[in-house]
Order: C-alpha cells, then sequence, then structure tokens
C-alpha cells in the first residue's frame, strides 16, 4: 500500500531531488552545451548558458584534426569484440555452474572472482613484454583479448545469477522429451536466458568501453580506443575548451545512452549478486 | 538428475574460461614475481641475477613508498567517505515519492558511465582551472580569490573528481537495498511514533549494513588501482603518487623493472587483503 504523502511535502522534497539531481548532472550538461559554442564563447566571463551562437564546428573539426572515427572503430571493435568472446566462453560455463552444479562450483565461481581483484599494475610489464614479443602490441586483437579476460569473471556471474532462475524442471521435461544437450541448449535455454543474456552484453559493452587503464598503456597509435583519444586532449594548446567539449560528449553519448538503460542490470552485475 | 554425462560435459564447458582465467593469473603474476629478484634495467642492459628481496627492502625502505601508501589511503578514504555518506543520503531522497522520480534517477547516475578520461579532464579544465574554470568564475562572484586546485590542493581536486563518478554506484545500490525494505516494517514503526532519525538508526541502517558494506569493498577494489584520473591530471605530481601509479612509474617511466615488481607484488599482497574480506561477504551470499 501507498502511503499518503502531503503534497507540500512531496513538492519540498522534488524540488530538494531535483536540484541536486541537475548539480550531479551538471558537469555532462556544461560539456555538451560547451560543445556547440566557439572557442571564444566557451571562455567568455561571465560564463554564457545558453544565449550563444549555436555552431557544429567543433564536432567537424574534431573529426579533422584528430580522426575521431578512427578511434570511435577501435572503441567499438575492442568493446564489442571483448564482450562477444567472453561471451562465447562464459556462457557455457556459467550453464554448467547453474545446472549441473559440482562441489567445487561454488569455490570455482569465487576463484573467477578474486582474479578480477588482482591489480593490474602488477602484471602489467610482464603483459607489455609477452606482447612485444608476440608483436601484438598496439593492436586490437590484444586488447580485446585481455578486456575479455578482465571482465570474464563479471560475465560468468551476471549470466550465472540469471541462469539460475531459469527452473531446472523445464529442462528435465526437455529431456524426457528425448532433447540432446544441443538441441536443450539451443531450444529451451536460449530462449529463457536473452533477456539475462542482453544485460550482461550491455553491462559488459559499457565496462570495456570505459576501461582506461591497459587501454591507455598498452596503446600508442593503431589500437587506441576514445579513452586515449581524450588522454591526448590534456595537454592544451591555445585555446580549446569547445572543442575537448565536442570530443568528450562524442566519446560519452553512445555509453550514457546505453547506461541509462541497463541501470537495474548494473546493481546486480557490479554487486556479483550481492544486493540484488 | 545429473547424470554422468552431463557432468563430464559440464567439466568441458567449463574448462575454457578456468583454463584462461588461469592462465591469465599465474604466467604474468609469476613472470613479476621472477623479475622482482633481479636487478632488471632492460635501458641500461642489466638483467642480473640474484638480488634476493634487495628489491623489496629497497622499495619499502624508500620515502616514496611511504608517501604513496598514506597519499593511497587518504585517496580511497576520502572517496569512501564522500560516496557511502553522500550516497546514504541520496538514496534516502530518490526513495521517497518525487516528481519525475525516473528522471532524478537518471540524472544521478549518469557520471558512472563517463569514462575516467573525460571526467578527469571535463574537471580538471573546464571546472577546476583558476582562470577559465566554472569554480573559479563562482569563486569570484562571490569575491573570493579562485582556488588553484589541480596545483594547491591537487588531492582534494582528485578526491572531488573521483567521488563524483563513484556517487552514482553507490546510492544506485544503497537505494537497490532501501527499496527492498519491508514498508509494513516502517509503517509499524512510524504509528508506534519513531520519529525519522529513530526509523533511520534502528530500521533502515542496520537493513542497508550489508549494501554498505558490498559498496566500500567493491569500490575499495577499483579505487586502489585509480590510474586515468591521475595520468591526464596531474601526472602523479603534487602529492597524488598512489601506490598503483608509483609502481607504474618505476616500471614503465623509469623502467626498473625489478624494483617496479616488487611494488607490483606488494600491491598484489595489499589487494588481496581487502578481496578476501569481499570473497567471504559473497561466498555466505552464495549459501543463501
Amino acid at each position: 500500500m501507498a502511503r499518503a504523502v502531503p503534497t507540500q511535502r512531496r513538492i519540498t522534497l522534488s524540488v530538494v531531488a531535483w536540484v541536486i539531481a541537475l548539480l550531479i548532472f551538471f558537469p555532462i550538461l556544461w560539456t555538451i552545451l560547451t560543445s556547440f559554442k566557439t572557442e571564444a564563447e566557451a571562455v567568455a566571463d561571465p560564463p554564457l548558458f545558453l544565449n550563444f551562437a549555436w555552431t557544429l564546428e567543433n564536432y567537424a573539426v574534431v573529426q579533422e584534426r584528430s580522426d575521431y572515427l578512427r578511434y570511435l572503430w577501435n572503441s567499438i571493435a575492442i568493446a564489442g569484440g571483448s564482450t562477444l568472446l567472453g561471451l562465447i566462453i562464459a556462457v557455457p560455463a556459467a550453464w554448467s555452474m547453474a545446472f549441473v552444479p559440482g562441489k567445487r562450483t561454488k569455490d570455482i565461481l569465487l576463484w573467477m572472482l578474486s582474479t578480477k581483484m588482482l591489480p593490474a599494475v602488477g602484471v602489467l610489464y610482464p603483459i607489455r613484454l609477452i606482447l612485444i614479443n608476440l608483436g601484438l602490441l598496439d593492436t586490437k586483437f590484444a586488447l580485446i583479448f585481455i578486456l575479455t579476460l578482465i571482465n570474464l569473471p563479471i560475465i560468468v556471474w551476471m549470466l550465472y545469477t540469471y541462469f539460475r532462475e531459469i527452473p531446472g524442471e523445464i529442462l528435465e521435461a526437455a529431456r524426457m522429451d528425448g532433447a540432446t544437450l544441443w538441441s536443450e541448449i539451443a531450444h529451451v535455454l536460449t530462449p529463457m536466458a536473452v533477456p539475462g543474456i542482453a544485460s550482461t552484453v550491455l553491462l559488459n559493452i559499457i565496462l570495456a568501453w570505459n576501461e582506461a587503464f591497459w587501454t591507455l598503456t598498452l596503446t600508442t597509435v593503431d589500437a587506441a580506443p576514445l579513452t586515449a583519444f581524450i588522454a591526448s586532449y590534456s595537454s592544451p594548446e591555445g585555446l580549446f575548451y569547445a572543442k575537448l567539449s565536442a570530443a568528450s560528449t562524442m566519446a560519452i553519448a553512445p555509453i550514457l545512452i546505453m547506461g541509462w538503460f541497463s541501470q537495474k542490470q548494473l546493481v546486480r552485475g557490479l554487486t556479483f549478486g550481492a544486493v540484488k | 538428475m545429473a547424470t554422468q554425462h552431463s557432468r563430464s560435459a559440464a567439466r568441458v564447458m567449463m574448462a575454457p574460461a578456468v583454463f584462461l582465467l588461469l592462465v591469465w593469473m599465474l604466467v604474468p603474476l609469476c613472470l613479476t614475481l621472477y623479475f622482482s629478484l633481479l636487478d632488471y634495467r632492460p635501458l641500461r642492459g642489466t638483467f642480473d641475477c640474484c638480488e634476493g628481496l634487495g628489491n623489496y627492502v629497497r622499495f619499502v625502505s624508500s620515502s616514496a613508498f611511504q608517501d604513496s601508501v598514506v597519499t593511497t589511503l587518504m585517496m580511497v578514504g576520502g572517496i569512501l567517505v564522500i560516496t557511502v555518506i553522500g550516497g546514504i543520503l541520496l538514496a534516502l531522497l530518490l526513495d521517497q515519492p518525487i516528481f519525475g522520480q525516473g528522471v532524478v534517477r537518471i540524472l544521478v547516475i549518469a557520471p558512472f558511465f563517463v569514462m575516467p578520461t573525460v571526467a578527469a579532464l571535463v574537471w580538471k579544465n573546464m571546472f577546476m582551472n583558476p582562470v577559465n574554470g566554472l569554480l573559479a568564475h563562482l569563486w569570484r562572484f562571490f569575491g573570493a580569490e579562485p582556488v588553484e586546485w589541480l596545483t594547491n590542493v591537487p588531492l582534494l581536486s582528485i578526491i572531488i573528481i573521483v567521488s563524483w563518478m563513484w556517487l552514482p554506484f553507490a546510492t544506485l545500490i544503497l537505494l537497490t537495498a532501501i527499496q527492498s525494505l519491508d514498508s509494513e516494517q516502517l509503517e509499524a514503526a512510524e504509528m508506534d511514533g519513531a520519529g525519522f532519525f529513530s526509523r533511520f538508526g534502528y530500521i533502515i541502517l542496520p537493513h542497508m549494513a550489508r549494501a554498505i558494506t558490498v559498496v566500500i569493498l567493491i569500490q575499495t577494489i577499483f579505487l586502489l588501482s585509480i590510474f586515468a584520473e591521475i595520468f591526464v591530471t596531474t601526472g602523479g605530481g603534487f602529492g597524488t603518487r598512489t601506490l598503483t601509479y608509483l609502481v607504474y612509474q618505476r616500471v614503465i617511466e623509469s623502467q626498473n623493472v625489478g624494483l617496479g615488481s616488487a611494488g607490483g607484488i606488494i600491491a598484489v599482497i595489499l589487494a588481496n587483503i581487502v578481496a578476501f574480506f569481499l570473497m567471504r561477504i559473497v561466498g555466505k551470499n552464495l549459501d543463501a
């Protein structure tokens, strides 16, 4: 039963909540606004909020000067590739853990999670050395592989918590009707697991897109994704706020939209099912 | 229900994931362990066996290490205090019946999806710049001298930036926890005359205790390896060199691989202490 709340109290709370929410969102809003200004307007004193001559020029300049589209493609390839590869490895593993749990399943799950806690910097040099020796430094292939491994524990965990909610009786019924292991997976399990898999994909793309340790330390030019593209704006050359804003907006927009769709799954994925 | 056949099939299906993670964890770690016992400086062509524990002694006894531990503790601690307290307050607020709740939620969680390099650079240039930054304008508007954020209070600046990115995470998880609270219990307490603070202290907070623990532990693991935010703002200067950044500098910038690897192993050990507690909480949850 919803409690009756006095209207006045509700209005006060709403105002407070909106003010705080807008304050938290403000840096993003300000970045988006600034991206439509000229460089002079971007540093105008006092700052201009909406009353400036809106222009798309910065977007064109950013693309022209730093080849945004190439970095975008690298980001898409790395985030998408590592998610796909992770899914191919994780779906069978999570399936078997959820439906044929053994004595050690719990230990294996916890151990997988513990690999996620290894500080990346502790293994940075060996990884670089291995990649250099294999001729794979600064390649998308290497980053896809590494990000797959980094996020694999989260993918397995998320899929596992979703798969566990699928009633085992349905699988048994399918087996009684003579379904083979393969047709059981393809025709019975997969359709029921699609929502869980979709959320897992979404969260993993977000994590891979924003990953900024390995992408900064293992790329220079060829495989650099948007995280590195933005980092190249850290040394200012003259007036550049509007261009920085345009580049930033382009780097975060796709993932911001995806993130809003996946906010519910986020809690589950990032707490490894500990908070639902 | 599990037949012998499905058991062996299950093992086969699990094998690639287990094998890859095992290799990923063991091979580089063993190499780091090995390097940490050598005098290994590739730029000078030094690759001498065997330093023994010399690198560890030198790393731990250097003032850079002690400073970096203090910096790390202050950074992680500061961010945790801000995000956990802020997250509790925000979660309580968002749990109230407010107009446009969905949109408010979307606005509040947005910073979590901003990539670290973007967040750090936008804050550094457009907010914390002492001349053109918005905060400088705000300070001048109130007649105050603008703060040179990243020069004079660099640690605080980075704490602010990273807290902004992680506040949504804490809020979202704590909100989920509050919403799972049985509202009848709260109503009963209210009927019995419990005020807001006693309801908060005796019902809401204990109910959230586990979620708060989870938030603290997960954030600690991610925060211990903050890198990009330091990389694009101070580059590890001005007292913002965390343990992670110190190891990065030793290994990559000054190419003292032996010494840096010893630092890396120490970072791994420290992170594992935190991880141990998280695993126990998550493990308990698995049985439930």
